[in-house]
């Protein structure tokens, strides 16, 4: 396993408060990788920051053995990262299809074409919205808005940020099949989740955050085992049920 | 009758010129939610850039389409330089500063250009040459459209009607949207947000231009002071159609152009100001997001 993604010694600070610190981790080519970690524990940072969007204290980020540490954000998608945010951040006040579009900034239009076929395919609500405002979707479509976008950018790394944020349970259950298909078609993925179970039946590794640092990571199917992970992150009961 | 529609002709042909203003100040404050107050004395160096261009060139004879176009490309690119120039001074290293530094910067930077305009042309009233375009009018249901009006609304519209094509119709206007919506969004869309705050200082700024000269050669006269003057009337435009949104200071332009030319008509041209002022104390009071601002509303 080549790492497609390697992170050393992350360290990510908004003024005084630490966000991130001296956090490393790898995502390999066609893993999907979990993050998980209760609220603050810099999961959020941990994306902004690989996208570009958080100034870096310390520590260096590598994509395919190349250093990207402090490439602008616009140079990052180009590369081949792209992300779904927390809160999806959709265009409200553009439809559903320029925002499709936008996603698709960096492509020659006749990929956006064939990306935007390939979206509406994996998501058909959006085609039926395709001239509705992003702003007057559902919860749950601007989600699948805001991964249809990504997607057009033609990443070979997803990030996605908490897709499951304020959702209900069959809507997440949809996102989540969406997920598993987008991976089968050998996208990476880096997710970051508090719907924890959700994320590591999807996921093949998973690296857990707390307070800014990374305390955990091992397989999926090891951490939805152990006994700290279903206290502090499946609840109680998880296991008679999952 | 007559007078109406000599108001309707004159409204039109300020408020076009209020609406490529008002346009700048919209599409400054809608990608970085900042009052560019020095904008309006942008669009009069303009003018004074276009007069110098049509005096030095005309020598005595007669202007002719040449020169005159020549001091419009010559007012257009020259204030986009300034804009840019502008926005990199005074504005980029502030963009992560308080809004005040960025409020305080603008106006420092409109006394700038308004006493740079008094170091180079003077503190006098500068007239336009007399002959500078055609005196031709034609009569309309018992009113009068000169040459000059029907230009100044013709391509007032023209240029309008472009840039509505670009930032609806084209990717990078869409990625101006963009950013003006959410600028990290648009950063992980692959926006060069940097890029599309630039290109806002020159079309701004570029249309501003149009605007400033269209208003020397229409009252046939420019002063240092006239950025202000305008500035502010565009300004007011820019809300009353709901600022940060483009087609709204179109719209706030020529409503502006026509209430001012309403009330100087049928009212009295000492009270046009007033009446002005008026408009948009109640425009803030009834919709204070101005008449196509916000609009629709967002899920979050």
């Amino acid at each position: 396993m080549s790492a497609l993604l390697s992170i050393r010694g992350l360290s990510v600070a908004y003024g005084q408060i630490e966000a991130l610190k001296n956090a490393s981790l790898e995502v390999g080519q066609g893993e999907v990788v979990a993050i998980l970690g209760a609220n603050g524990a810099g999961k959020t940072t941990l994306m902004r920051a690989i996208s570009g969007l958080a100034p870096k204290r310390a520590g260096s980020i590598h994509w395919e053995g190349r250093e990207i540490t402090r490439l602008a954000a616009d140079k990052i998608v180009r590369l081949g990262i792209a992300q779904a945010p927390e809160g999806r951040r959709v265009f409200g006040t553009l439809t559903v299809a320029e925002n499709l579009e936008l996603g698709g900034y960096t492509r020659p239009a006749r990929e956006v074409r064939a990306g935007l076929e390939e979206v509406y395919r994996l998501f058909p609500r959006l085609a039926e919205r395709r001239r509705q405002l992003a702003g007057t979707l559902s919860g749950g479509e601007q989600q699948m808005l805001a991964i249809g976008r990504a997607l057009l950018a033609r990443p070979r790394l997803l990030l996605l940020d908490e897709p499951s944020l304020g959702l209900a349970p069959l809507i997440v259950q949809g996102i989540f099949a969406n997920l598993k298909e987008i991976a089968a078609g050998g996208i990476t993925i880096l997710l970051v989740e508090q719907n924890a179970r959700a994320a590591l039946r999807l996921a093949d590794r998973g690296y857990v955050l707390e307070v800014g640092r990374v305390v955990m990571s091992d397989s999926a199917a090891a951490l939805l085992a152990s006994p700290e992970i279903r206290d502090a992150y499946l609840g109680r009961g998880a296991g008679a049920r999952g | 009758m007559g007078t109406f529609i000599q108001q309707l002709i004159n409204g039109l042909t300020v408020g076009g010129v209020y609406a490529l203003i008002a346009l700048g100040y919209t599409m400054v404050y809608g990608v970085l939610r900042l009052i560019n107050f020095a904008h309006g004395d942008l669009c009069i160096l303009g003018a004074f850039i276009g007069l110098t261009v049509l005096t030095g060139g005309l020598g005595g004879g007669h202007p002719g389409a040449a020169l005159l176009a020549l001091a419009f490309i010559a007012a257009i690119i020259a204030i986009a330089i300034a804009g840019v120039l502008l926005e990199i001074i005074a504005y980029r290293p502030l963009r992560r500063a308080d809004r005040l530094a960025a409020v305080v910067s603008a106006l420092g930077a409109s006394m700038l250009i308004e006493n740079g305009i008094m170091l180079i042309w003077g503190p006098d009233v500068h007239v336009f040459p007399p002959d500078l375009l055609p005196k031709t009018s034609w009569r309309v249901a018992g009113a009068a459209i000169s040459f000059t009006q029907l230009m100044i609304i013709l391509i007032s519209c023209a240029l309008m009607a472009a840039l509505y094509g670009f930032v609806n119709h084209t990717r990078f206007g869409t990625a101006i949207r963009a950013a003006a919506i959410d600028q990290d969004a648009a950063r992980l869309m692959g926006i060069n947000v940097n890029r599309v705050i630039g290109s806002v200082f020159v079309i701004g700024p570029a249309l501003g231009a149009v605007g400033g000269l269209f208003i020397g050669v229409y009252y046939r006269e420019a002063y240092f002071t006239m950025g202000w003057t305008y500035g502010l009337s565009a300004f007011i435009a820019a809300i009353l159609g709901g600022i940060g949104n483009i087609p709204g200071a179109m719209l706030g332009g020529v409503l502006l152009g026509l209430f001012n030319a309403f009330a100087a008509g049928y009212v009295s041209s000492s009270w046009q100001d007033a009446i002005t002022f008026l408009l948009l104390i109640a425009i803030l009071i009834l919709r204070p997001t101005g008449l196509l601002g916000e609009r629709v509303a967002e899920k979050v």
